[in-house]
């Protein structure tokens, strides 16, 4: 790791020698903007379709219009609630709305309608395995400092050549969630795993669809180097992260870039960084340099929000309950998994990537109620080796590919009852992948996949093999039982990989003892 | 003079029922006078074809014996703050001069809805900023009570609905809508003596009104009789999806009982004695003296109380005032609409000089100020202190209106409107704003402070010829008492409003 080797040169330089054995430590914090998903939006009665051509999705209060209210969208805060609710939030039974003022094209208002001073929800954790090629997965614990409600902004459009701006208010109170999270994180890695799984719970409440590239879920971080004992240091937010796997890139350049700074002598200085993809780096906002006071004001046209907190209360008309929004929460994924590896006696690596890929997940599920019998462990090496590794080969989102839970059964049901090995079994998934309605029997006949468990025919095969190698033979024989393995391969190769394989072992066995 | 005038609304659209009157030739004569009144700058903007039409759907629906309700072909006039669809919408300022909203606000299309006929908009202080309505791009408003028209020595119409209260005033329609954020309602209807009520905060919708203290801004009423006010608040109260701040609870019309039904017996009048400050002239002094004797003759217990924190009220008011101004305002940059400036050098560059075009004086300093009390370092020491003592100015009037025990309470406070008739425009125009509206204000804002409602009736006039009011104010959603007993005295006081349009037209003639 790079922080490592910096580490290690800082520690033996002799300038910090009182400092010498104290560590560096890297502190990260994030705020993730999560855009709710909702038919329209938080204030306004304006639709929300992403992709809507240019200033269609506008009502009159989100352009401003001298007169207009902001009326509270009753739906985003249930879907806050629940949002909280999963995060183990305390759900405020009154929250406030505030007025934010800066002056930028793209804010119709003068000010955005966000919640300062009392949050809709406060105080929760997020549990999250981190996972760092290479490393043992572990479990990290971050704060949930706030969860608040507040609008999205319009969007500015700059022509340089023209020296044009032009404004969309499309996303103008377009509803979000601000979750504002502790200092909490020490590396990149860390804070792409917090936000893989946000991502899923976010996914299973749909409350947000997380879509990172139309800018549905925004990461903004908070990063700064401190050595042990010392307070924390001067931090830069690196905004404009645009996938998770930029997430752990920007934090990793920017811990790297501070560390590298201080090492030389240098100074972080408190700023705004914009992550830039191509060129793998950081840098400087320029207009971001000023200190803004947000002079902000409790937002006068909407009154309190108040909530039923009584346990056993049912929403009203007029009042939300927060007891009857957490019946509907749904299964969480940390709890999935928990359930995958008791229940299934999957190892946790499986379970994280059958929860990370939910399709998967749905697949295994409804694979293993109708094949009880299967083994779990034939299940999930199918689905994560040979399925997910062929979407992946493709770059094939998992959720893009046909091949329907019900195909992907009678394969596993062919597979398990000898009809065909593994091999063929393979072979099937691209098969299926072009022509998804197929029936797995007829392609097995089609494709003449069927497995070769005929005693002579295999015999057949064998002796071939083992007149095709007679060194390898000969070393099997003077005891070195790994090279059975060659020969097996060398049927595999006769048999156009078709030959069934625990067969083979028995009859190579037998053929080569009898010799 | 036309004659009708003297008809109340329910009168007026009785004669269109049994056909006496058509509500075409009454928007007509209302479109023809506000031309030959013109002098008075009452509307800034005639609509009268869109008028004339409302007026001949509404013969027609007279015609098929289905009008809309008892408002059906009555003429109003709105203030210009109000968001009209298809008709500009100005707030009397250059920011807004050609801003024609795409939307009703909801007061004016439950009016449209009702039947009433729309004739056009009235003038008013840019922005609602002021108590004179002599701040705006369309020149100042006069007093149609004015002894003199020459020069500067014309009587100010009060402000800001001054527009509104000097069309009702000189029977250019039989109501107008003000707004009232300090008493810029009740303020130009003591002035240009007419019946001027502030209902309870959240009992008429502000969805549409443009807004100038969103936490103390309603739609005002300016009628010519009480009667007249309750027909208009029975059409425009009531619940609004639209916004937020209305009271929830389905709105009851209300019903006055007949004059000679009215017992003032149980009754329980306050005086608050801080309302009688410096400034205070002799003649509104006496004519509150003078009424409260009257009601006091008829049954009515009379008694001084006190709400001690009524003198901090104007700076808490000034405060509060400011800082939802400096936010209110910060929309208007000349994007979406509203006047832009040429200077496009930068985003910063043009909005920069086109709210420094937009905006006058006034505004401009309130916006100013406003963002520094705002400040972070700021905002405790100023804005959330005035928010506590706006408290302490609202527990005042709970304490009287609903004490621990009922021998302290009262139901209704008895005070003056404004702490003088009318006054001169050369010698109100020599004040700054700021101090216009300290001494304007003093009687009225600390009702929008609580969110109380608060009506003001003319009395008598002063020996210079004008109209002195008072105002009475009540607990919280008791316009039915309020109104009642507003309605007792003026039946008792029997002022004549129209009475200025003679003396008008003897003082023209002059």
């Amino acid at each position: 790791m790079g922080s490592y080797m910096i580490v290690r040169r800082l520690a033996t330089q002799p300038k910090l020698a009182n400092a010498a054995k104290r560590k560096w430590k890297s502190v990260v914090g994030l705020e993730v903007h999560a855009q709710i998903a909702s038919a329209s939006k938080l204030f306004s009665g304006s639709g929300t379709g992403f992709g809507a051509p240019l200033n269609t999705a506008v009502a009159y209060f989100d352009a401003s219009i001298p007169g207009t209210l902001p009326v509270l969208n009753r739906k985003c805060v249930e879907s806050g609630i629940k949002t909280a609710l999963a995060l183990g939030c305390r759900v405020n039974e009154v929250s406030m709305f505030d007025r934010k003022h800066y002056f930028y094209a793209d804010l119709p208002n003068g000010y955005q309608i966000t919640q300062q001073r009392a949050a809709l929800a406060n105080d929760g954790v997020i549990t999250f395995p981190v996972i760092t090629p290479g490393k043992k997965i572990y479990y990290k614990s971050v704060n949930l400092l706030q969860l608040q409600l507040e609008q999205d902004s319009g969007k500015s459009l700059h022509d340089e050549q023209l020296k044009r701006s032009l404004v969309d208010l499309n996303r103008a109170g377009l509803p979000l969630m601000e979750l504002v999270f502790g200092p909490d994180l020490e590396t990149g890695e860390e804070a792409a795993s917090l936000v893989k799984e946000l991502m899923l719970i976010l996914k299973r409440l749909q409350t947000c669809s997380c879509k990172m590239e139309e800018g549905a879920l925004r990461v903004d971080a908070n990063i700064s180097v401190h050595q042990e004992g010392d307070p924390l240091g001067v931090r830069t937010e690196v905004k404009n992260i645009g996938s998770v796997r930029s997430i752990s890139q920007a934090i990793s350049y920017e811990i790297n870039r501070q560390l590298e700074l201080v090492a030389d002598g240098g100074v972080v200085t408190n700023e705004t960084r914009s992550w830039d993809a191509d060129k793998r780096r950081t840098i400087a906002m320029r207009d971001k340099e000023v200190l803004q006071d947000y002079r902000f004001m409790p937002e006068p046209n909407l009154p309190p929000l108040h909530v039923n907190l009584k346990p056993g209360s049912r929403s009203t008309e007029d009042l939300i309950s927060v007891a009857a929004l957490s019946e509907e929460i749904p299964e969480l994924p940390e709890h999935t998994r928990q359930r995958l590896m008791e229940y299934y006696k999957l190892n946790a690596e499986t379970a994280i990537i059958l929860v990370n890929e939910p399709i998967l997940l749905e697949h295994f599920e409804s694979i293993t109620k109708s094949l009880p019998d299967m083994p779990t462990k034939v299940v999930t090496n199918f689905l994560i080796n040979d399925l997910l590794s062929y979407c992946n080969k493709l770059s094939l989102d998992i959720a893009d590919c046909a091949i329907s839970a019900n195909a992907l059964r009678d394969v596993l049901k062919a597979l398990h009852s000898d009809q065909i090995n593994l091999q063929a079994a393979r072979q099937l998934i691209p098969l299926l992948h072009t022509n998804p309605t197929a029936d797995v029997s007829q392609l097995v006949k089609e494709n003449n996949l069927e497995q070769i468990s005929d005693l002579n025919t295999i015999e057949a095969y064998c002796r071939e093999a083992i007149a095709n190698q007679p060194k390898t033979v000969q070393q099997y024989q003077k005891g070195k039982s790994k090279a059975l393995y060659a020969i097996v391969g060398e049927v595999a190769k006769l048999s156009a990989q078709k030959a069934n394989m625990k067969v083979v072992v028995e009859c190579l066995e037998r053929l080569l003892k009898n010799k | 003079m036309r004659r009708h005038l003297q008809l109340s609304i329910k009168q007026l659209t009785e004669s269109y029922i049994n056909g006496q009157l058509s509500p075409l030739s009454v928007a007509e004569q209302a479109l023809a006078q506000s031309t030959n009144l013109k002098t008075l700058n009452a509307f800034v903007c005639i609509a009268a074809e869109q008028a004339l039409q409302q007026a001949k759907e509404s013969v027609r629906r007279y015609a098929e014996q289905k009008p809309l309700s008892s408002l059906d072909g009555v003429t109003v006039a709105i203030k210009d703050n109000f968001c009209t669809k298809n008709i500009a919408t100005t707030c009397a300022s250059r920011m807004l001069k050609d801003f024609v909203p795409p939307y009703d606000a909801t007061v004016c299309s439950r009016l449209k809805e009702a039947g009433a006929v729309i004739l056009g908009k009235t003038n008013m202080d840019q922005f609602a900023m002021g108590a004179g309505t002599v701040d705006s791009i369309y020149g100042p408003t006069k007093n149609i009570w004015s002894e003199s028209f020459s020069e500067d020595n014309w009587r100010i119409a009060g402000g800001s609905s001054g527009g509104s209260a000097s069309a009702v005033a000189a029977g250019l329609c039989y109501a107008a809508i003000g707004s009232d954020t300090g008493g810029s309602t009740r303020n130009p209807a003591s002035y240009c003596g007419v019946v001027g009520l502030k209902p309870t905060y959240g009992l008429c919708s502000r969805y549409g009104l443009i807004p100038l203290v969103n936490s103390m801004d309603v739609p005002g009423i300016l009628t010519r009789s009480v009667t007249d006010c309750v027909e208009l608040l029975n059409t425009i109260a009531g619940p609004d999806i639209q916004d937020s701040t209305t009271i929830r609870r389905p709105y009851k019309k209300l019903k006055l009982p007949e004059i000679d039904q009215i017992d003032l017996r149980s009754l329980r009048i306050g005086i608050p004695k801080e309302y009688n400050c410096e400034g205070l002239s002799s003649e509104v002094l006496e004519t509150w003296t003078k009424v409260a004797d009257l009601l006091e003759c008829a049954g009515a217990s009379v008694r001084q109380i006190s709400l001690p924190h009524t003198a901090a009220s104007i700076f808490v008011y000034s405060i509060l005032n400011q800082c939802e101004v400096a936010s209110n305002m910060a929309r208007y940059d000349g994007i979406e609409y509203g006047h832009r400036a040429a200077d496009e050098r930068s985003t910063e560059q043009l909005y920069a000089q086109s709210r420094a075009e937009g905006f006058n004086q006034v505004v401009k300093t309130r916006i100013l100020t406003g963002n520094f009390l705002l400040l972070r370092k700021n905002y405790d020491h100023y804005f959330e202190k005035a928010l506590r003592v706006r408290r302490l100015i609202a527990e005042d009037f709970i304490k009287v209106f609903e004490p621990p025990t009922t021998e302290d309470q009262v139901d209704i406070l008895l005070t003056p409107t404004t702490l003088s008739e009318a006054p001169v425009y050369k010698d109100f125009a020599a004040l700054s704003n700021r101090d216009q509206c300290a001494v304007q204000d003093f009687c009225t804002q600390p009702a929008n402070m609580a969110g109380i409602p608060a009506v003001s009736i003319p009395i008598r006039l002063s020996r210079a010829g004008l109209p002195l009011s008072l105002q009475l104010m009540s607990n919280n959603l008791n316009e039915q008492l309020l109104l009642t007993v507003a309605r007792w005295i003026e039946a008792q006081v029997e002022f004549d409003c129209l009475e200025s349009l003679q003396r008008h037209a003897a003082c023209i003639r002059t």
